[in-house]
């Protein structure tokens, strides 16, 4: 049986942002991606969405305070 | 010029190569100067290691002291010693090898496994100290070496320096291995097996770990300092190293002359003594190397070690000018943001006025003046600093021009930081405005004692003067005390009422007390109000509402009883707060509404008025407190916890039937009849049983001790009020004290195997008595029995506070070490300074601040709609 990680409550929502999307991202914030927080390939959440190291991943989290928060990390080796 | 990256750094063993290398010259001579006072050649002050006296040239690169940073030279020992630092590891080495062919004892495929794993660990950054450990595990059972088949000995390692085979041991026979020796069986070992032992054959080999050669630090690491008698006095580390070279001569002397073995063997012990002790003078095992005075040497080891060392005594904290420390005491007078600096230390401290053609006439009256706030030195443009005489007065003050800086004394007004230690919290270091007073102590507003947690039982703090216009912009700014009014800590105010504030808050506006116009007047003496309605007759509130402003606010009291249904605005205790439009109109003012930690009015008033508002109203609400409490007095004695026999009798009565339910219930256990809780053995049971009904036996004496107190009672007062002490203290002093525990549990252990607290039960007594319910209160005094379970109860907390707070304190040190490079930046993400990677995208991920935030909460919902729909009065 196949599950999705996703699925669990406790698990965030993490996608893989389009290579515009990076650019105008980097741009707003004015760093290099080496400057982001990272999260590594082998991550099993990572290998679910399929990102490949290079990548920045969106995480999505739900905030007590701020209904939602934001969060990027780049995906190394 | 450009910063460099460092990308790593690595430490690696001195071989004896190359200390002679770096060495100018072999040293010989025990003794330092000559009779002229002059060097020795060949001695530890040798001017080739460098000068240190003016006048003096180094011999080696011809700087002169202070321009030549100096030279190592060394010492050639006579006979090879073990390096204390590194025996652990010789240990482990001669434990792990072949005595006969200096293999290590794994087969070589074991051994590579081990090396991988190492290089992973390190590879991942990890600590792999538990891999050398069960390599030395498994290396030490061996008793065949795999390589040659040599039979193996257990090494025996006996602290700090001493090696030992044993031959045999069912008689104990076993023989020492000289540092010759273990330096020869080092140098057996293969580079291919170090990597095993953790160790990089590119730097170290393990025969360097024996010394046969030693570095001798430059003079200027180690100076000589003249006394005021004239005296050259050396430091202890050339002290040290005169002992070293002393043996290491004799040493040589005595194999020369061809004295006996057991002379040399001696000779080479006495060496190695001072070699360990030279590298660092608190080895366990070995007396320290003390001074002529009988004080323990400071050498290597001590320089740089603990409080005072190299690391945390002169890297990470430094000593500051324009500072001062006393103890301070409390003045209710001056406001909460100023501070009471003691003319002595006004007078020392300068604040700088940079002149300038709009303030020069200024500067010169300041460099003119006779009296205190005088100019005590003046610098020039080209920075040299002229101190301010009478003699020079005048012509400094006619030559003065702009671009010049006057340094003139503290005076009233000036902004100064003032800080108490622990700095745990922002609000440990506050700016304050100078209030220049009499006498040597610091003095603060009682008002500002919780966010520094400060008491007048002698604690001292420091001050700080700003030396830059910006610095005192910056202060006024950002670290004036009114700027931390509400505490980041909870969103609540850490600045408020305490102690006598409340009480007299409490005296003033409870119930529908009336006042005399003449009260009132006194009352308001020292406060700063302007206009007073035209009355006879002012009641409480009306007096407290001249102080408030145009707030509207309603809450329930500290004093509130938490009624089943709270019958708000008709609450007969007049437990419920109402302020409509900056009018008391119902409710008692206490803790809840101007204490230091709760105060809601104090809340209000910021986040409505701001800072300098609240800042007022605390300054005239403490004010007003003193000025009540003074006039009204209020006093506690020894007979306000008396209680009326009737009551005595009635605690007395419900004491001892608890007790006798107390024997019920062991009586019930002997026999087997007492019914276990769930999941709870019988002798739980029986322990939670006796400490429940115990609990409800001093709870019932302390309700019994409460009626007949009294609301009028000053101890009580000051419990419902919350200013200090609570309804469990007065229990203590007026009813029973009651049971005493250590862990949580009743007193059990004591007096040897017996079963018993002290001597004076039987055996296995599980009576309330025995085991430490004291049923005396503060005020009838304790039994002597009483008083000994007391103290055993006592002294858990004082040991908890101790462990507690040098615990805590080593966590901060650790927290501030991992934070202090990130910075909220102006977008709102939180960066690491030097490298500018991102740790949070918003501060918090929600981007409050929460100071600004509502008592923890991004925002006040409740108090949104009530504005929106106009229930708030604006
Ligand atoms: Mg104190
Ligand atoms: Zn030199
Ligand atoms: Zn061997
Ligand atoms: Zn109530």
């Amino acid at each position: 049986m196949k599950v999705s990680l996703q699925d669990h409550v406790l698990v965030p929502k993490h996608e893989i942002l389009k290579e515009s999307e990076v650019e105008e991202l980097l741009k707003l914030l004015g760093v290099s991606k080496e400057q982001l927080p990272k999260i590594k390939a082998m991550d099993p959440i990572v290998k679910e969405i399929g990102a490949k190291p290079g990548d920045i991943v969106k995480i999505t989290r739900k905030s007590h305070t701020a209904e939602f928060s934001v969060f990027y990390r780049l995906v190394v080796e | 010029m450009f910063p460099k990256k460092i990308s790593a750094i690595k430490f690696e063993v001195l071989s004896p190569q190359e200390v002679r290398r770096m060495s100018v010259t072999k040293l010989v001579t025990p003794e330092t100067y000559d009779d002229d006072g002059f060097p020795v050649e060949g001695g530890l002050m040798d001017t080739r290691l460098g000068v240190i006296d003016p006048g003096l040239k180094c011999k080696t690169c011809g700087g002169k002291a202070g321009e030549c940073s100096g030279h190592f030279g060394h010492i050639e020992l006579a006979a090879p010693v073990i390096h204390v630092g590194y025996a652990k590891i010789i240990a482990r080495l001669l434990t792990g090898t072949c005595r006969e062919c200096g293999r290590i004892l794994l087969k070589d495929e074991r051994r590579d496994k081990f090396i991988r794993e190492i290089e992973r660990l390190k590879s991942l950054g990890q600590s792999y100290e538990e891999v050398l450990k069960e390599v030395f595990r498994l290396t030490k059972a061996v008793k065949k070496c795999p390589h040659c088949g040599a039979e193996q000995l257990e090494i025996k390692f006996e602290k700090p320096t001493s090696f030992f085979e044993v031959i045999d041991p069912e008689v104990k026979e076993e023989e020492k291995l000289t540092p010759k020796d273990v330096r020869e069986r080092l140098e057996k070992i293969p580079n291919e097996d170090l990597l095993a032992f953790g160790l990089d054959p590119k730097a170290v080999r393990p025969e360097w770990l024996v010394l046969t050669v030693l570095p001798v630090p430059p003079v200027t690491v180690r100076p000589s300092i003249i006394l005021e008698t004239g005296q050259r006095s050396e430091d202890d580390l050339t002290h040290k190293l005169v002992d070293i070279i002393r043996i290491n001569q004799r040493f040589i002397e005595n194999r020369e002359a061809g004295a006996p073995q057991q002379i040399l063997e001696d000779l080479w012990e006495l060496l190695q003594y001072h070699v360990t002790t030279y590298l660092d003078n608190e080895v366990s095992g070995i007396p320290p190397a003390r001074h002529r005075s009988g004080r323990p040497l400071k050498t290597l080891a001590q320089r740089l070690k603990g409080k005072d060392g190299r690391f945390r005594g002169s890297l990470s904290g430094k000593r500051v000018n324009f500072s001062a420390r006393t103890v301070i005491s409390p003045d209710p007078c001056i406001s909460i943001s100023e501070v009471g600096v003691p003319e002595e230390i006004a007078r020392e401290l300068t604040v700088p006025i940079f002149v300038t053609p709009n303030n020069i006439e200024i500067a010169k009256q300041i460099i003119l003046r006779g009296e205190h706030p005088k100019a005590s030195y003046v610098v020039r443009a080209d920075g040299k600093k002229i101190r301010i005489i009478d003699t020079n007065k005048e012509e400094l003050a006619e030559k003065l021009e702009p671009g010049w800086i006057v340094e003139r004394e503290l005076t009233d007004g000036d902004i100064v930081l003032f800080n108490r230690q622990p700095s745990l919290h922002r609000m440990s270091i506050m700016a304050h405005y100078v209030r220049v007073l009499p006498y040597k102590t610091f003095r603060l507003n009682p008002a500002v004692c919780p966010p520094y947690n400060a008491d007048f039982d002698g604690d001292e703090m420091n001050l700080h003067v700003p030396q830059s216009l910006e610095a005192q912009a910056e202060a006024k700014m950002l670290m004036a005390v009114q700027e931390h009014i509400l505490s980041p800590r909870f969103g609540g105010p850490i600045i408020g009422g305490i102690h006598d504030h409340v009480t007299g808050l409490y005296l003033l506006t409870r119930g529908n007390k009336e006042f005399s116009k003449e009260e009132a007047l006194e009352f308001l003496r020292s406060v700063d109000v302007s206009e007073i309605p035209a009355k006879d007759k002012y009641t409480g509130k009306e007096i407290f509402s001249l102080i408030l402003p145009k707030i509207s606010i309603k809450f329930k009291a500290e004093v509130c009883q938490g009624c089943e249904v709270c019958k708000e605005e008709n609450c007969e205790n007049d437990a419920y707060v109402v302020v409509e439009n900056g009018q008391l109109l119902k409710g008692t003012i206490d803790e809840k509404a101007v204490g230091a930690f709760k105060g809601i009015i104090i809340d209000e008033i910021m986040r409505k008025f701001g800072a300098m508002a609240t800042k007022k109203f605390i300054d005239d609400m403490t004010k007003l407190a003193i000025g009540v409490i003074s006039r009204l007095g209020f006093t506690i004695g020894i007979d306000d916890e008396d209680i009326p026999r009737e009551a005595a009798q009635q605690i007395e009565e419900t004491i001892a039937e608890a007790e006798k339910r107390v024997e019920e219930l062991i009586k019930a256990y002997r026999e087997g009849n007492l019914e276990p809780m769930p999941g709870r053995s019988i002798e739980e049971t029986l322990e939670l049983r006796i400490m429940q009904e115990l609990g409800r036996a001093r709870d019932r004496a302390g309700k019994i001790a409460g009626r007949y107190l009294g609301m009028d009672n000053s101890a009580v007062i000051m419990a419902v009020s919350g200013a200090r002490g609570s309804m469990l203290n007065l229990t203590q002093m007026a009813a029973c004290i009651g049971q005493q525990s250590v862990r949580g549990e009743r007193l059990t252990r004591g007096y040897a195997y017996t079963h018993r607290t002290t001597s004076h039960f039987k055996p296995h007594d599980l009576g309330a008595k025995a085991r430490g319910f004291v049923r005396n209160s503060y005020k009838s005094g304790l039994s002597p029995i009483e008083f000994f379970f007391h103290a055993a109860g006592g002294r858990e907390g004082l040991v908890d506070t101790a462990v507690r707070t040098s615990q805590s304190g080593y966590l901060q040190r650790r927290m501030i070490n991992a934070l202090q490079d990130l910075k909220v930046e102006y977008d709102g993400t939180v960066r690491e300074q030097t490298s500018g990677v991102i740790v949070q995208f918003k501060y918090g991920e929600d981007g409050v601040d929460p100071r600004k935030s509502f008592r923890g909460k991004a925002v006040d919902v409740k108090r949104i709609i009530k504005e929106v729909l106009g229930e708030v009065k604006e």
